[in-house]
């Protein structure tokens, strides 16, 4: 049986990796991509920019503004000296904020009595509006203490102190990295497999491999092993990089990550073999792989929080590999788990890698063309 | 051009497409799956997030705790002590903690310096953000009504008085809907074409084809027409799907938003045809297709992430990401109307990438058989 399969995956390697664009392909653009990706994807805004538009132009006025034009997240871009400038700033988003300060402010400040500034925020991007919205709350509210404390205002009966754990920066590249990781280990096993059932009905040689000593499950195994070995190696690339590149701390334990790796890799590997027996063409394969991969990407919590979904949909995500290997990563990166911890997701996993291995494996010999 | 041999040539084209089942379920079923799908899973408003409360002894202000019960962000856990909220976090049960000690209703009656103690899991940090910021927001409400009921106005110097344009309630359904039309349309562009000319090089038809008469700049139309028609039939379907299912507000004209698509659909379709006149290979043809267009119409478009957020060099790379600038005119065309500067430089750039792309393709694919 063995010398059987080595051939198999022999061969399997040279197809893939015969051709020296094919190559390139498969290792240059998910590296590339993790770099880029790792900058680009943070939900922590900086370089906001705004504008001001102050009527009052007294002292206390410009220590609020100060506070503003010294925060990295806020850039001012603008001054603006009356009411009509603020519409057109926002609408041809030249600006994200306008920060309008009322005549009265400083008047009132001195005179004990609440000062009031206006903040009108671009909407359109209500994610960026939230965050935008709790980085101005908390420069008014730092200059709030300090105004309270210097003017003897009465402090308040209680306040808040906030800690968060795991993440106590709430860098968002903590959270996003590992994702990436797990994202584009799915994108190269799902392309090495789900092209290559299909690649040899398109050319007949389906058949012909069917008609060999091979039985389905040495066919699976053989067609397996490439894109298992490359989904390790270019994982373990990418790891290296989360690690030593982006600096996200790795608190819990290697082995779990790796299991929870090779699992991930089995389903992933189960489910493109699936696609690529389903379809004739290659084509359809590549298509196939489309299909499933996106909405894997998308609704795996990758960037928007699964429990923020309907309930239906949230039982779809229930299918996603990708949803599992998730909380593997965040988990050994982050919070520190062990292999004890990570049981269900293990077990998620391991049912996902046999049913599509077996639906792949049946439709082998059931599906004619 | 030859009149004729294009409209022979485009029949086969759609043909072809109406004979092969998986074209038509793109055309089709993938934006509406997709949109469906995407449109109600994908959100950022957290809403009935798990939170454990820590609130011994019975004489804590009942107000405070009350606002967590009340507010539609929060499903509150009781829990006795600090040990077991602890172990829900860590759980992952609950996805933070308030903690108010058993001295607390005491301390403010007394106007000393009371703290609540907030813990939240900071792993998904874009979550935990929008979550600090909800706690804040009950803290705030039960301030003011405290101060009300001693009969001291709110004793806080200033308060932002925030007014959000365009989306008040800050629905994020409003932008990721119009977002996910744009990624949907880069996929049904570039991954109907990446194939077509790879696969007449592959099978071997492409020789067949350059031994007819007609011209190369014939065969990449008719590889254009068919494509670019099912493309529009998607995109009507989305925005419909958008303004009825989704009930996204629609505030700019129709006449823009399917100008503006046209011109994207180009471009999609341009790259597609570019990468398969390159590759010649339909398993290069579509890791290519994968990685320059979804991926990046994802992540570099400003569908989700901020662009102005990201460092300078990546903010440079996003100008060649073509769904950045369809986002753009997408979001705002939606969400505020049809603002003329926002619109028009973005068509602009994708103009100049349809022309270039298309333009390439042409120069790329002369009747060679190299």
């Amino acid at each position: 049986m063995w010398p059987r399969i080595r051939a198999l995956a022999r061969k399997e390697f040279l197809a893939l990796l015969r051709d020296k664009v094919a190559r390139m392909t498969l290792i240059v653009p998910p590296l590339l991509q993790l770099i880029v990706f790792g900058y680009a994807a943070t939900f922590n805004i900086r370089h906001i920019p705004y504008a001001v538009y102050n009527q009052d132009g007294g002292e206390a006025s410009r220590q609020l503004l100060a506070r503003f034009q010294g925060s990295s997240v806020f850039r001012e871009v603008a001054v603006l000296t009356s009411d009509r400038q603020i519409a057109p700033m926002i609408d041809d988003k030249r600006v994200l904020l306008v920060v309008h300060v009322s005549p009265q402010f400083s008047r009132d400040l001195m005179a004990h009595r609440p000062g009031r500034v206006q903040v009108i925020i671009d909407g359109r991007n209500s994610n960026t509006a939230a965050l935008a919205s709790n980085y101005v709350n908390q420069v008014v509210e730092d200059f709030d203490t300090e105004w309270a404390a210097d003017h003897h205002w009465r402090s308040s009966p209680a306040r808040l102190v906030v800690r968060s754990w795991f993440n106590p920066d709430l860098l968002s590249s903590w959270f996003i990295v590992p994702g990436i990781v797990g994202l584009l280990t799915l994108v190269v096993t799902l392309l090495t497999t789900g092209l290559s059932v299909a690649r040899e009905r398109e050319s007949g040689t389906f058949d012909q491999l069917l008609v060999t000593p091979l039985n389905p499950v040495e066919i699976l195994i053989g067609k397996s092993i490439p894109g298992f070995v490359i989904g390790v190696v270019e994982a373990t690339l990418i790891l290296a990089a989360a690690v030593f590149w982006f600096d996200v701390p790795f608190m819990g334990s290697l082995m779990a990550l790796y299991l929870g790796l090779l699992l991930f890799l089995f389903s992933g590997i189960g489910i493109g073999l699936m696609i690529s027996s389903l379809s004739v063409t290659q084509q359809q394969g590549a298509l196939g792989v489309f299909l499933f991969m996106v909405p894997a990407v998308i609704l795996s919590g990758f960037a928007t929080p699964i429990a923020n979904m309907p309930l239906v949909v949230q039982y779809v995500t229930y299918l996603d590999p990708l949803r599992y290997f998730l909380v593997i990563l965040r988990g050994t990166f982050l919070e520190g788990d062990g292999a004890g911890v990570l049981g269900s997701q293990y077990a998620a996993l391991v049912v996902l890698a046999l049913a599509s291995m077996t639906v792949a494996a049946w439709l082998f010999r059931h599906r004619t063309v | 051009m030859n009149r004729m041999a294009l409209r022979g040539l485009v029949r086969k084209e759609f043909l072809q497409i109406l004979r092969d089942p998986s074209a038509i379920a793109i055309a089709v079923v993938l934006p509406f799956v997709l949109l469906l799908l995407f449109g109600y899973g994908v959100s950022l408003n957290a809403r009935r997030v798990p939170l454990a409360l820590v609130a011994p002894s019975s004489s804590q202000p009942q107000e405070l705790l009350g606002g967590f019960y009340h507010s539609p962000y929060f499903v509150p856990h009781p829990y006795a002590t600090m040990r077991e909220a602890v172990r829900a976090l860590m759980r992952r049960r609950v996805d933070g903690i308030v903690w108010l000690r058993s001295d607390f209703g005491r301390r403010v009656l007394a106007q000393r310096d009371a703290g609540i103690g907030v813990f939240v899991n900071g792993v998904d940090a874009n979550n935990a953000g929008l979550l600090e910021a909800y706690i804040q927001g009950v803290w705030l409400g039960w301030l003011s009504h405290h101060a009300q009921a001693q009969g001291a106005a709110l004793t806080v110097p200033v308060t932002a008085e925030l007014r959000i344009w365009f989306n008040a309630a800050l629905r994020s359904r409003n932008y990721l809907v119009p977002g996910l039309i744009a990624i949907i349309m880069t996929l049904i562009g570039a991954l109907l074409t990446a194939q077509v000319v790879s696969r007449e090089w592959e099978r071997g038809t492409m020789e067949a084809l350059m031994a007819t008469p007609v011209s190369m700049g014939d065969i990449l139309l008719s590889k254009l027409i068919p494509y670019f028609v099912l493309g529009m039939a998607g995109m009507a379907l989305s925005v419909a799907m958008a303004v009825w299912l989704f009930t996204v507000p629609l505030r700019g004209s129709l006449l823009v938003l399917f100008s503006a698509s046209g011109l994207f659909l180009l471009v999609a379709l341009g790259m597609g045809l570019l990468i398969s006149t390159v590759s010649k290979n339909q398993f290069i043809s579509a890791t290519i297709a994968i990685v320059t267009t979804f991926l990046p119409a994802f992540i570099l478009s400003g569908f989700v992430f901020d662009l102005n957020s990201m460092p300078v060099p990546i903010r440079l790379l996003t100008h060649i990401v073509a769904a950045r600038y369809f986002v753009a005119i997408l979001q705002t065309v939606f969400g505020a109307g049809d603002v003329w500067p926002v619109v028009l430089a973005n068509a602009a750039a994708l103009g100049v990438m349809a022309v270039f792309f298309l333009g390439l393709t042409w120069r790329l694919s002369r009747k060679r058989l190299d």
